[in-house]
């Protein structure tokens, strides 16, 4: 069902080591008439340390965000796939009145039975609203290979978003924007994530992997929805090419920055100028700056 | 007045060692109406049945109580001992004092024979109000209806038509032969499938008994044993088949080609066609969703809007008896028959459900049954392995077993039990085909369960060298030209990864496409998988629970060829078995409708699982029940549910059950 | 442990009730097929593959498995569980496997992983927010490896994407405030799985 208020959670790297995205998914919200609200003095999901240290609090740190939502009476956005995951599986845990129980023990406070928290993705939010978008810079000529990741579209029964497999949502968005989709293999094969620190080796080959097939699927660039896919593809993409020699070069965008560029936002406004590859040089080859 | 006989049964042991079967005899004897008490060791063996028989004629018994085991075991037998006396079979009652009593209350003794006579004192009661009751004999119409014309089919046709009846088959598509038709070679003795096969069709197609509708599919069926009715849907084939001499012309000259079913997409076939080169009957039909004439004819009749279809007729312009017949219309045709049975076969799963295989959109990801015409020599590529994207040889070949089986996340848990052996016989004519590829399978386990199967596994590591690994693979991607399978093999514990050139998808069997529907047709029974049910799967393979529809071959469940021809051939032993008796003896213990009682509310009708149950009216107008004897089979739900009381149960009338619940309180 | 040592398996264990109650997994219908080690991405850099995790569940090798690094190298991607033909949630066995580590405090050769779990949290319990510059120092010198990922901290912070100071948040008192809680219910500092949320 199509609103134009959401509750906004960006999580804590959309501050920081992923601005960008949150500067371009504000900018294009704000081109469709949806408006944002930023959760008041959010606090972290926990991402994937909470549940893998402890069950209640993976639990009850998402919860803590839902509940905030709730009292807005507003449906909540997440911008990263990670946050996005912990907010759908809190949402769905808290189902079972043994679990509300024990995370209302947790918070201090009762959680109410009927309350049907609703969380939607950034990339769910945009697909919605394809039909409002004015393009005026149509990115024809860019071949874009959709990069989803895992956490977005499993597991099926919490996330519900799309198919497991072959997910279509940025897909879509991709070719309203004008560009044309590569057709690739490894939509939602793992990109190493938040294993970034710990082993940064893990993230090297896998990443690899993702970037090479993308490469030879005759792919431009990248198009991700997560800081974290992100940070892995776009950040360690010259330790990955020296590693491997073979000339891997793909800039890696935010989907929301190809949808503020098509809408005829100035790239620096969508601070292209931050990644670790440069997009730069690829739009302006294909006449898109 | 009743003159009543019980005879207590020790069944050696099983009752006397834990029922008091002299005290029971003594606390029987002193019933109403009981004229005789006695015991024996073993009342079914010969002297056990000779001494009730003196004892009915000695002592002129009216009615006889025996005490023994389920009658489920013996029951039929002392009936035939009662009425060996003069006496109706059917004022018997047995009791069961074993599996109901002594088998249950092996610790307690008192409990048993207090429950002993219990049991016996309510079959007393009941068999006083027992009546004579007397079989009826229902015509049967000895013509068999088979629908499906592959192997199992075309087996059961032939066996029942050389025990001397007539058999109709009909067939949905315009040729019989079934997915055989469409296999290369067999395993495990590798013979050419169409060389087997086709001997068979011919005989079939030239049997005198055996009337052979292809192009055809029953619509509906009404009666029940014996005395069944069929509509059939005779499609119009748009081509005379009492002038076409098959030469072949037509369908050589047609301009309009489809990818064909038979082939499974790998090649062409056209608007007027044969499905394959050995057809029985070798005459066309037209595919009037193609055929160019056809869409002329259609556009001049829908109001000529659009561009003009071409007004082809080449095949009528070519044909040199004047075959092709344009205002044929599709005729229904009823028919009576006395026995159906269903051997509708099977279809391969539909791999494009595996997402993580590529979800059927990548060219060099087949099925089985897709390399199998690949394989054959009447294929379309000749008989030329080659890959479908590029026409390339594949040099190395991955094979992944158990697509679409044993796999609950694809709803289908079971196992199709002959993927294992016909991926070792891929593997094997691969090496044949070319002597530098190297196979890859990839299995969960390989059942080898028939006859000379394990060693033709052996052979298929032996002489075509395959190396087998235990993994299911995770995903098939595209690597340039190549297919990576990301795998792993669980007997070293490591993953693998395969670069392959073609990837084969052992596919399950599952039933053929409406087969539900024609279940719910003849009132069958079939399963979550919409396969056919058997009335008792270990000993009544072949029957129903619904009488004189048989069920043969792979549409009850996955099997390959030797086994469904044995069914096949089973089902017409039972056909033939039902059709050598002259008339029917239908079970009289069935539910009567009492008219005069009967509100005409038909709650019944509805109710009965066997449908048994039909209306009609009165010479006074009143709407009424009315059981067909030949179809109830005395389950008593209509009886529970007739709210005046109007229809009974012969042998348990609600008067029965009354007198053995009040019989408790003796 | 060394490849020929004899096992004795309990099919009945505390490991396996553990494991079935968190994870309300059927454990028992796992006929390894491997296609959760197939699609694994990092099974490669496991010692017991996700198949074998599930066999070891089944014979009871409990103290293999919680000292295994299988579970910590997981980093819950969940394609295992989307293509098991058996619908078993392999990932959240692992999930269960990682609590059960915790709570019987075993040490196993990725203690690293684990401490980089702890101090991500406690950035989170101080200030509400995470301090990815604060949890990369003190875990390059807390693990003995400062110059790990070194190579991207000077990019990072030229355009401007490493906040020097941690971002806080006002509410940072309710996130401690359950932490508290949690210890105090589970009695000691981060603690056990003991199924209470996830039981039957």
């Amino acid at each position: 069902m199509k609103k134009s208020r959401y509750a906004y959670y960006p999580g804590c790297t959309l501050k920081t080591s992923a601005k960008e995205y949150d500067i371009s998914a504000r900018l294009v919200c704000k081109a469709l008439g949806i408006e944002l609200e930023e959760l008041k003095d959010w606090t972290c999901c926990g991402a994937a340390s909470a549940h893998s240290i402890d069950q209640l609090l993976g639990i009850a740190l998402p919860a803590l965000e839902l509940q905030a939502a709730a009292k807005l009476e507003l449906p909540l956005v997440a911008a990263c796939a990670l946050c996005f995951s912990r907010l759908k599986f809190a949402a769905h845990e808290l189902k079972e009145e043994k679990v509300r129980n024990l995370i209302g023990e947790v918070m201090g406070k009762e959680i109410s039975q009927d309350h049907h928290y609703e969380v939607v993705h950034l990339l769910q939010l945009l697909d919605e609203n394809t039909d409002k978008m004015k393009i005026e810079k149509p990115l024809h000529g860019l071949k874009v290979a959709c990069y989803y990741g895992c956490l977005l579209v499993r597991p099926k029964e919490v996330t519900n978003f799309d198919d497991v497999e072959n997910p279509q949502t940025m897909d879509r968005i991709i070719q309203v924007l004008g560009a044309e989709n590569v057709g690739w293999d490894f939509k939602t094969e793992c990109c190493g994530g938040s294993h970034m620190l710990v082993r940064p080796d893990i993230v090297v080959k896998l990443s690899h992997r993702l970037l090479a097939q993308a490469q030879q699927a005759g792919a431009d660039c990248l198009a991700v929805a997560c800081p974290v896919c992100h940070s892995n593809l776009d950040s360690m993409q010259k330790t990955i090419a020296a590693k491997y020699k073979d000339n891997i070069h793909l800039p890696v965008f935010y989907f929301t920055q190809l949808a503020g560029l098509a809408l005829g936002l100035p790239p620096k406004q969508l601070l292209l100028d931050k990644h670790f590859i440069d997009p730069l040089p690829l739009l302006m080859n294909k006449g898109l700056m | 007045m009743a003159r009543i006989g019980v005879f207590v049964c020790h069944c050696g042991t099983n009752i006397a060692g834990t029922v008091d079967v002299t005290k029971v005899v003594e606390v029987i004897k002193k019933l109403p109406m009981v004229v005789l008490a006695t015991d024996s060791k073993y009342t079914c063996s010969e002297p056990g049945q000779a001494s009730i028989r003196e004892a009915i004629i000695e002592n002129n018994l009216n009615r006889v109580v025996i005490a023994s085991c389920s009658p489920r075991m013996h029951e039929a037998t002392f009936r035939r001992t009662v009425a060996s006396t003069g006496l109706n079979p059917y004022l018997l009652e047995i009791a069961n004092i074993r599996e109901q009593c002594s088998w249950v209350h092996s610790d307690d003794k008192e409990v048993a024979t207090a429950k002993a006579i219990e049991i016996i004192k309510m079959a007393v009661s009941k068999v006083i109000r027992h009546e004579p009751l007397f079989p009826t004999q229902v015509e049967i119409t000895k013509r068999a209806l088979i629908i499906g014309g592959g192997i199992t089919g075309i087996q059961a046709a032939l066996d029942i038509a050389n025990a001397g009846y007539e058999v109709v088959v009909v067939e949905r598509e315009p040729s019989i032969g079934g997915r055989m038709s469409q296999l290369d070679k067999t395993f495990p003795t590798l013979d050419c499938s169409a060389c087997i096969l086709t001997p068979k069709m011919v005989d079939l197609g030239q049997h005198p008994k055996i009337k052979l509708m292809t192009y055809a599919e029953v619509k509906k069926v009404k009666g029940f044993v014996g005395n069944f009715e069929a509509e059939i849907l005779q499609k119009a084939r748009k081509v005379d088949h009492l002038k076409c001499t098959g030469c072949g012309t037509c369908w050589q000259k047609c301009p309009q080609k489809i990818l064909s079913q038979f082939d499974l997409g790998l090649g062409k076939r056209t608007a007027i066609y044969i499905p394959f080169a050995q057809a029985v009957p070798p005459k066309p039909v037209i595919d009037v969703s193609i055929c160019r004439y056809i869409k002329y004819l259609n556009w001049v009749a829908t109001g000529q809007e659009g561009k003009k279809p071409p007004e082809c007729r080449i095949c009528e312009k070519l044909c040199p008896t004047g075959a092709i017949t344009w205002d044929q219309e599709e005729e229904l045709i009823t028919e009576k028959f006395g026995a159906v049975v269903v051997a509708t076969g099977y279809q391969t799963y539909d791999h494009s459900h595996y997402q993580e295989y590529g979800g059927g959109a990548y060219p060099d990801v087949i099925s089985g049954l897709q390399l199998e015409r690949l394989m054959s020599a009447s294929g379309p590529t000749g008989g030329e392995v080659i890959r479908p994207s590029d026409g390339a040889h594949p040099k190395t070949v991955a094979f992944v077993c158990c697509v679409g089986s044993r796999d609950q996340q694809k709803g289908r848990p079971y196992c199709s039990k002959v993927c294992c052996m016909y991926t070792a016989k891929h593997a094997i004519m691969l090496r044949e085909h070319d002597p530098e590829i190297q196979c890859y399978i990839f299995y969960i386990d390989v059942r080898t369960g028939g006859k000379d199967f394990e060693e033709f596994y052996l052979r298929a590591i032996d002489e075509a060298g395959v190396i087998y690994i235990k993994g299911r693979p995770s995903k098939i991607y595209r690597d340039g030209k190549k297919l990576k399978i990301l795998g792993e093999d669980a007997l070293i514990g490591r993953p693998v990864e395969i670069a392959a050139d073609l990837v084969v998808l052992a596919t399950g069997m599952e039933p053929s496409i409406g087969a539900d529907e024609l279940a719910r047709i003849l009132n069958a029974s079939y399963d979550t998988y919409n396969f056919m049910v058997e009335a008792h799967p270990k000993l009544r393979p072949v029957e129903t629970q619904t009488d004189g529809v048989f069920v043969a071959g792979a549409c009850v469940g996955p099997r390959d060829i030797p086994e469904c021809v044995a069914h096949g051939g089973a089902a017409a032993a039972k056909v033939s078995a039902l059709f050598s008796q002259d008339t029917l003896t239908t079970d009289p213990l069935i539910a009567v409708v009492n008219q005069a009682r009967c509100i005409g509310c038909l709650l019944c009708v509805a109710i009965c699982p066997f449908k048994a149950i039909s209306y009609e009216v009165t010479r006074d107008k009143r709407l009424i029940a009315v059981v067909n004897e030949s179809l109830c089979k005395g389950c008593g739900l209509c009886m529970a549910s007739c709210r005046p009381k109007a229809v009974d149960l012969r042998g348990f009338t609600n008067q029965q059950i009354l007198d053995e619940v009040n019989s408790l309180w003796l | 442990m060394s490849v020929a040592s004899v096992i004795t398996p309990q099919p009945v264990s505390e490991l396996r009730s553990a494991v079935e109650a968190y994870s309300r997994q059927k454990i028992s219908h796992c006929y390894q097929c491997g296609k959760c080690t197939a699609g694994c991405p990092v099974a490669y850099a496991m010692d017991l593959t996700p198949r074998r995790v599930m066999r070891a569940i089944q014979l009871g090798l409990k103290d293999e498995l919680l000292a295994s690094r299988a579970p910590w190298i997981c980093f819950f991607c969940i394609t295992c569980s989307a293509r098991c033909p058996r619908e078993i949630d392999i990932a959240s066995v692992m999930e269960s496997l990682r609590l059960l580590a915790i709570s019987e405090k075993t040490k196993s050769s990725v203690e690293d992983i684990k401490l980089f779990h702890r101090l991500f949290l406690s950035f989170v319990r101080l200030w509400g927010r995470a301090y990815e510059l604060g949890l990369g120092a003190a875990y390059n010198l807390l693990g003995r490896h400062p110059l790990n990922k070194a190579e991207i901290i000077p990019g990072m912070l030229s355009r401007g994407k490493l906040a020097f100071l941690p971002h806080r948040s006002k509410r940072a008192n309710e996130i401690r405030k359950i932490f508290k809680r949690i210890e105090v219910m589970r009695n000691e500092k981060i603690i056990q799985p003991k199924s209470e949320v996830k039981a039957q």
